[in-house]
Order: structure tokens, then C-alpha cells, then sequence
């Protein structure tokens, strides 16, 4: 069975709610929907306090070709423009919508039979990917429109599909595999006619079998899509792991896979383009896992985004008394949230409720030099190397040591037995890095 | 609202990653003490109460030792319960007679721990491996007391005994065929009169450093190690390998002047040395490739000294060397890149 071969972690994978169908999640607003809910240059409103507005209107603009648009996921009032905490706690802008009624856009199709025939041409299809405000659903939330467009001195072999969901207790993608399989693979079709690649490989981890097979089974009709069981270990869902478990290709240092010859899309993120191409549907909802050691029911919901998470605590019997930390995403890369009052954005995969007991860190201790956050970080970096050099401002020695290549996937620190916080000191010390090279740039 | 705000108070926010591994450093530590135990075990069977007093006598010195230093000296909390004090404490019992004077092992005890570990700040900052500095500063210091060792306990008529002067005592086998080489008897005379089979070089029926003599049960701890990953191949197999090459080439080169590759395994504290000490995670080197260079040294050295030095075994004065190389070897020999 393929996978990457330099290092790794092998977190108990936690799949508490693999077996929970997912649920539409009622909610009778307000909806909060943040302005800027991808990676690029911010979006403008482009509604005012007291307008109506239909589901899947745009409430956004944006000129730029790196940034994306949000829609409104319900038809109703704008109540506000304000602003509102994003899963950091800061405030950003944000558009409140009071629902009222179900009046959608009248180019919205809620038909719910598989429509198969791709009828839009590869500019069509990734200008409407665009109009659509789809981004990677993977978390990283970077428009899907500007991995569709190849630049000129790079070709695509290879569109990967990432069904791996290598993150603990992450099953989001699982279960729209299971209930959607279909749909995803026309969604996998189109992003291949707009890519014009002939190959496509989704690749799912070894603890989803049930998964492997429904798609094995329904690829079989389609042209040149396979499917790839996967040796379990994380983060083998990050790209650059991915396409060397995929292709055995590596992406060079500072690029982007797409100069390996690799596009990657996520599972969920297919389905988006599906729905967006095939029935003219915004990105306004999105599967969520509700999960943690100690909910009382863990749940998978269908949730419209704006809609704020204590909803969901809500829907899943409330928040239990010893609840300690609230993480957006999963364990290994998602974010703590301060508190409940924060909406679901499109790259929300999960909110994950820990219990007290391990909320906390351990206690740091000397480094004993046992090196096995060399041998887990899945970069080839030297993580202890790095931290001490932070830790002395010694940021020359970080881009020496090539702290920019760093992934962020946190196996240097849940690997460290002397509990050192290695991934806060190399974020830190990366972000340095990235601006001394930025203003070196700016200043030639 | 209010329910919400008293949710607020008590949430953890802190970066990713929000989960941690199993390890921890007192569960590795303690988890070298479980893999020392059946050396321990013999070296008690062989070797009788003074094994028994010198390993506590070393171990409770060490451990006094790092505390008097972390509450009066560096002023820091407690540090005794991550197991690495204990861990110095019974590998320095393990390199010494065990019939050598108390206070012997309590100066040992307080080189490997004041001078080796403390002075540089405690465990992780060490640059060489403090129990066998303690052995090395006690081997310079009492060269007659550290090289008189006990015989076993004969089982079928036990005796038991605490002075270093009441006890049978004798050379161990690497000790009498140097001996012998320097007064004209070839290697094969030696090993001939030695009446030392391989069977009793593996359970430990012989003369040497209380912990060292049996290979057999240095290798069921080893591979505890390897099994728990507390130490990964690399170094005790290069260590292993560079020495039984080195000396089959010396072997094959004059076998009256040199040892059989084989014996020269199983004798002395090359086991030991390959297991447990040179593979002490703060004292080597990071990398796969940095661990078998380190190991490919520690084996070469060992069987030069050996052979060309002046001291019979040559495994610690080895490892000391390499110690001092391990931040080169770190900085020559770095992981494979991603992407590169």
C-alpha cells in the first residue's frame, strides 16, 4: 500500500461519528457571514442594511483574481453589516442575514437527480467556479479558481483528489464519500475537462474501506479515475505529502504542486464544483463534524455557512460541563476557539470539543535531544534546530535551515517527549522569515 | 448570553497541536531502567551483596547528588522523578568492580552528576555521557581498585562477602590476554588457559564490571529498547559491526597478536557500551546517518584501543570520543529534504 516515506506520526485516528448520517442542521438565524472567508485579497459587501436578498445571491465583490465571493445561504433581511469574531477572535466584517421565507436565485437548480453531461467549456466551467466563491474545503480555503488555472510554463499530468483525511476525528469527507460518491466523481470529471488532464487519482486512507470500495466500484465508469488505498499516517492529506504517496513525485522546495505536475482538489471541494457547475448552486452549506471524547452525541451536519457553532454544540446536547478547548478543525492543525459566538466558515471541517483533562500541554522540559521530531517531520527539517534558533532571534539561521519550507503539521511537537512547544516557536520564527524575504524583495 | 460568557473563562486556547504523543521523558528514562534490570539480576547472581551495595551506593549517591545541586545550587524544582539520575546512577554501578570500595563509587557517583550533567545544566545539555565520565574519572583516579575484579560467586558453594579484600579476585579475560601478549603468550596460549567458554561470556560467568559481564541479558534489555523505540538501531548495530570487522581484519592480519572477531564481542563492555551507553539519546547524534557514523566511530576506536592502547577494554574512553564529535556530526549529516 503507498504512502510518503519521510517521516510521520500515527495519532489514534478517533473516528467517533464514522457511522452518524449526516443531518440538515435547522436554524432560524441570524446568519453571520464573514466578508472574507478565503486565502487572498478581502471581498467587499456589496449589500446594505435593510436590502433583501434571495439564496445564492453574491453579497460580495472582488476584482482580484487571487480572492473569492461569499453568497447568501438563506433568502431573507440584511440586518447589519458589522463586524464579528473569526475563529481567532478577531473582528472582521460581516454581513447579517434574518432568513425570511425560501425565495432562491432563479438560476439555482434543486434538483436532486445526478446530472452527468458536463455542457460548460474549461473557461466556462472556472469562471463559474469563481462566480460561485468555491475554495479548497480541505481548511486551507484557497480559491478553487486559481488552482484551475494552470500558468503558462507548467502543464498538469495528474488532478489528485484528497479523500485521506489523515486528521483524528476528522470525518466530514468520509461520509460525503459514502452518501454523494456519484457526485464527487462528476465534480472529479469536470475539474479534469477544465484542467484538461486525462488522469485522476483519489487517494483515501487505509481506515476508510467502505469508502475505497463505493468509489473503486462507481470509477469504474468513469474515464481515467482511479482509486488509491492509502498506508495510514499523518498528514498525509497535506499536498506536498500527497502527491509523493500519489505520483511519488516531490514538490520542489517553495513551489506549489503544480510544478510537479499536480493539481489537488479536495473531496469536498469536488462536490462544491459538481453542485456549482451542474446546478448552478453558491458554496453556501457544508458538511461538519461535531465530535469529541465526551459528546454525548456525536453528530455529521449539513450546515448553511453563517450559521454559529454554538448551534451545533446545541443540536449535539449542548456543551458537556468538563469541556476544556473547542478546536475548529482537528487535534493536529485546527484552531482553539475562545468561545462559541463564532460562525461557520466554508473551511470549518469539524469542531471538536476536548475534554479538560486534555486541554492542557504538558510541562516543558530541557530537549534531551532524542531527535525524534527530526524523524517525524515529514519536511526533513530539523524542528529542535529551528526552535532553539528562534528562540535566540537568530532568524539567518532559520532561512538557512530552511524554516520556510515548514508545514505546519505539528508531528515535530506531538512527537517531543520533553513537551517543548516546537510548532508555536517555528510559526513564529517562519512568519519572520517570510517578511525579512519580502522586504530583501521589495527593497532590490 | 451569561452561559456563554462563563464557557468563555474556562476554554483553553493555545496553537496547534492540540494532541500529544505517548512519550514523555520520565517514560523513557524509566523505560532504560526496566531494560537494565536483567543485567542487574545477574550481576546480582554473580556477583552477590557487593553488587548489591555498589549499585545502591551509586544510584542513591547520583540521585543525592542531582538533588543537593537542583535545590541549592541552581535553585530549580525537583528534577529526580524524570529517571535520568537513576538511569546515571545504576550504568555508572554497571561499569565498576563490584567490590570496589563505597566511597570509591560515591566520588564516581559525584563526578558523573556535579561535573558531567549539572554543570552544564542537567539532563538534555550534557555533551558527554555522564556515567562513564564518572567511571573514566574514577578508572584515572584508582587505577588498582577499578581493575581488581571480583570472580563470581561459585553457586554450588556460595560465599558471601562485602570487602574488596576477602573476595576472589582475578583479571578479566581481555585483562589477562593483554597481560599475557605483553609477557610473549600469543593470543591462542591465552585463550587456551583462559577456561572461559562462550556459553559462560554469554550468561556472565566471568570476571568484569558488575553490569557488563552478560551479554545475553544486556541484549534482552536492548531489545526492550528497541522494541519500546527508545533507541533505534543505527548505533548499536554500526558499533557492533565496525568492531567485529576492525577485528577480523586485525584477526586475519596475525591471529597470534590479535583477538577472534567473534570473542571480541562478547568480552568486555562492548555490549553494554553498543546498547546502553553510546546510544544515550542527549550524548549522539540526531540522524539515522549521523547515528551510524557515530557507531562506525565508537566501534573503531574501541577495538584500537583495545589492541593499541593501554587499557584492556576501550569501550567508554571510545564513546567519550565520540560524544565530543556528535555536534560536527550533526551539522554534517543532516535529514534528506523534502522537495530536494
Amino acid at each position: 500500500m503507498k504512502t510518503f516515506h519521510k517521516g510521520g506520526v500515527h495519532p489514534n485516528d478517533n473516528k467517533l461519528n464514522a457511522d452518524a448520517p449526516a443531518q440538515v442542521l435547522p436554524f432560524d438565524g441570524p446568519y453571520c457571514i464573514l466578508v472574507s472567508q478565503h486565502l487572498g485579497a478581502p471581498s467587499t459587501p456589496i449589500v446594505k442594511k435593510g436590502d433583501k436578498v434571495k439564496r445564492g445571491q453574491p453579497l460580495t465583490e472582488n476584482q482580484a483574481f487571487l480572492s473569492s465571493v461569499v453568497h447568501a445561504p438563506v433568502s431573507g433581511t440584511v440586518q447589519n453589516v458589522a463586524e464579528a469574531p473569526d475563529a481567532g477572535n478577531f473582528a472582521r466584517p460581516a454581513i447579517f442575514i434574518q432568513p425570511d421565507g425560501d425565495e432562491a436565485e432563479d438560476f439555482i437548480s434543486d434538483d436532486p437527480t445526478l446530472d452527468r453531461e458536463i455542457r460548460l467549456s474549461p473557461a466556462e466551467i472556472i469562471e463559474r467556479v469563481k462566480a460561485m466563491g468555491i475554495v479548497g474545503l480541505g481548511g486551507a480555503c484557497f480559491p478553487t479558481h486559481v488552482k484551475l488555472s494552470i500558468p503558462k510554463d507548467c502543464k498538469a499530468d495528474y488532478l489528485l483528489v484528497n479523500g485521506v483525511e489523515c486528521e483524528p476525528y476528522l470525518i466530514d469527507d468520509y461520509r460525503l464519500m459514502l452518501d454523494k460518491p456519484d457526485e464527487i466523481l462528476v465534480g472529479v470529471s469536470i475539474l479534469m475537462k477544465a484542467l484538461s488532464v486525462d488522469k485522476a487519482i483519489i487517494g483515501i486512507e487505509a481506515n476508510k474501506p467502505k469508502a475505497i470500495a463505493l468509489l473503486k466500484e462507481k470509477a469504474a465508469a468513469y474515464d481515467g479515475i482511479s482509486v488509491e488505498a492509502l498506508k495510514m499516517k499523518y498528514p498525509q492529506g497535506a499536498e506536498k505529502q500527497l502527491v509523493k504517496a500519489l505520483t511519488g513525485r516531490e514538490v520542489p522546495s517553495g513551489k506549489l504542486p503544480i510544478n510537479a505536475g499536480c493539481v489537488i482538489q479536495n473531496v469536498g471541494t469536488c462536490f462544491a464544483v459538481y453542485e456549482a457547475v451542474q446546478k448552478h448552486k453558491p458554496l453556501t452549506e457544508r458538511l461538519v463534524t461535531v465530535t469529541g471524547p465526551m459528546v454525548k452525541e456525536p453528530r455529521n451536519f449539513w450546515v448553511k455557512i453563517g450559521t454559529p457553532v454554538s448551534a451545533l454544540v446545541e443540536a449535539c446536547g449542548g456543551l458537556p460541563e468538563n469541556t476544556g478547548k473547542i478546536i475548529a478543525g482537528g487535534p493536529m492543525m485546527g484552531k482553539a476557539l475562545p468561545h462559541l459566538n463564532v460562525p461557520v466558515t466554508k473551511g470549518l471541517s469539524a469542531l471538536l470539543l476536548l475534554p479538560d483533562e486534555q486541554a492542557h500541554r504538558g510541562t516543558v522540559a530541557h530537549c534531551i535531544r532524542c531527535g525524534k521530531c527530526v524523524a517525524a517531520c515529514p519536511m526533513g527539517l530539523e524542528p529542535y534546530l529551528l526552535h532553539a534558533a528562534v528562540l535566540h532571534q537568530r532568524m539567518d539561521l532559520c532561512e538557512h535551515h530552511h524554516i520556510t519550507d515548514c508545514i505546519e503539521c505539528g508531528c515535530c511537537q506531538y512527537t517531543c517527549p520533553s513537551f517543548r512547544p516546537l510548532l508555536d516557536t517555528l510559526r513564529l520564527g517562519k512568519n519572520k522569515v517570510n517578511q525579512i524575504i519580502r522586504n530583501r524583495n521589495t527593497t532590490k | 448570553m451569561s452561559d456563554e460568557k462563563s464557557v468563555s473563562r474556562k476554554l483553553v486556547v493555545s496553537g496547534s497541536p492540540h494532541i500529544h504523543g505517548p512519550e514523555s521523558v520520565a517514560k523513557i528514562m524509566w523505560g532504560v531502567v526496566i531494560a537494565l534490570l536483567p543485567a542487574l539480576a545477574v550481576s546480582i547472581y554473580y556477583f552477590g551483596l557487593p553488587a548489591v551495595r555498589t549499585i545502591l551506593v551509586s544510584t542513591a549517591a547520583c540521585m543525592a547528588c542531582e538533588w543537593l545541586i537542583q535545590r541549592f545550587l541552581l535553585k530549580k524544582p525537583c528534577s529526580l522523578k524524570d529517571g535520568s539520575a537513576v538511569i546515571t546512577g545504576l550504568l555508572l554501578a554497571f561499569n565498576l568492580p563490584a567490590t570496589l570500595p563505597w566511597w570509591m563509587t560515591v566520588l564516581g557517583a559525584m563526578a558523573a552528576i556535579g561535573l558531567a550533567k549539572m554543570a552544564y545544566g542537567g539532563l538534555g545539555n550534557n555533551p558527554f555521557n555522564p556515567a562513564l565520565v564518572g567511571r573514566v574519572f574514577l578508572l584515572i583516579s584508582f587505577p588498582v581498585a577499578m581493575t581488581t575484579w571480583p570472580q563470581p560467586i561459585d553457586q554450588a558453594n556460595p560465599e558471601f562477602v562485602l570487602n574488596a579484600a576477602d573476595a576472589l579476585t582475578g583479571p578479566t579475560p581481555l585483562s589477562l590476554i593483554k597481560e599475557n601478549l605483553q609477557q610473549g603468550i600469543s593470543v591462542d596460549e591465552s585463550l587456551r588457559t583462559l577456561g572461559v567458554t562462550p556459553l559462560e561470556l554469554l550468561t556472565g560467568h566471568r570476571a568484569g564490571s558488575l553490569g557488563e559481564v552478560s551479554v545475553l541479558a544486556i541484549l534482552l534489555g536492548g531489545l526492550f529498547l528497541l522494541w519500546r523505540r527508545i533507541i533505534t538501531w543505527h548505533i548499536p548495530v554500526a558499533f557492533l559491526g565496525s568492531a567485529f570487522v576492525f577485528a577480523a581484519i586485525l584477526y586475519a592480519a596475525d591471529p597470534q597478536a590479535f583477538l577472534p572477531p567473534g570473542f571480541s564481542l562478547l568480552t568486555g563492555g562492548i555490549m553494554l557500551g553498543a546498547f546502553f551507553m553510546a546510544t544515550d539519546m542527549v550524548t549522539s547524534p540526531m540522524t539515522p546517518w549521523g547515528k551510524i557514523v557515530f557507531g562506525l566511530g565508537c566501534g573503531l576506536l574501541t577495538i584500537l584501543i583495545r589492541n593499541f592502547g593501554a587499557y584492556p577494554g576501550g569501550v567508554s574512553f571510545a564513546i567519550l570520543i565520540m560524544n565530543a564529535f556528535v555536534p560536527l556530526i550533526n551539522r554534517g549529516f543532516k535529514p534528506k529534504r523534502y522537495g530536494c
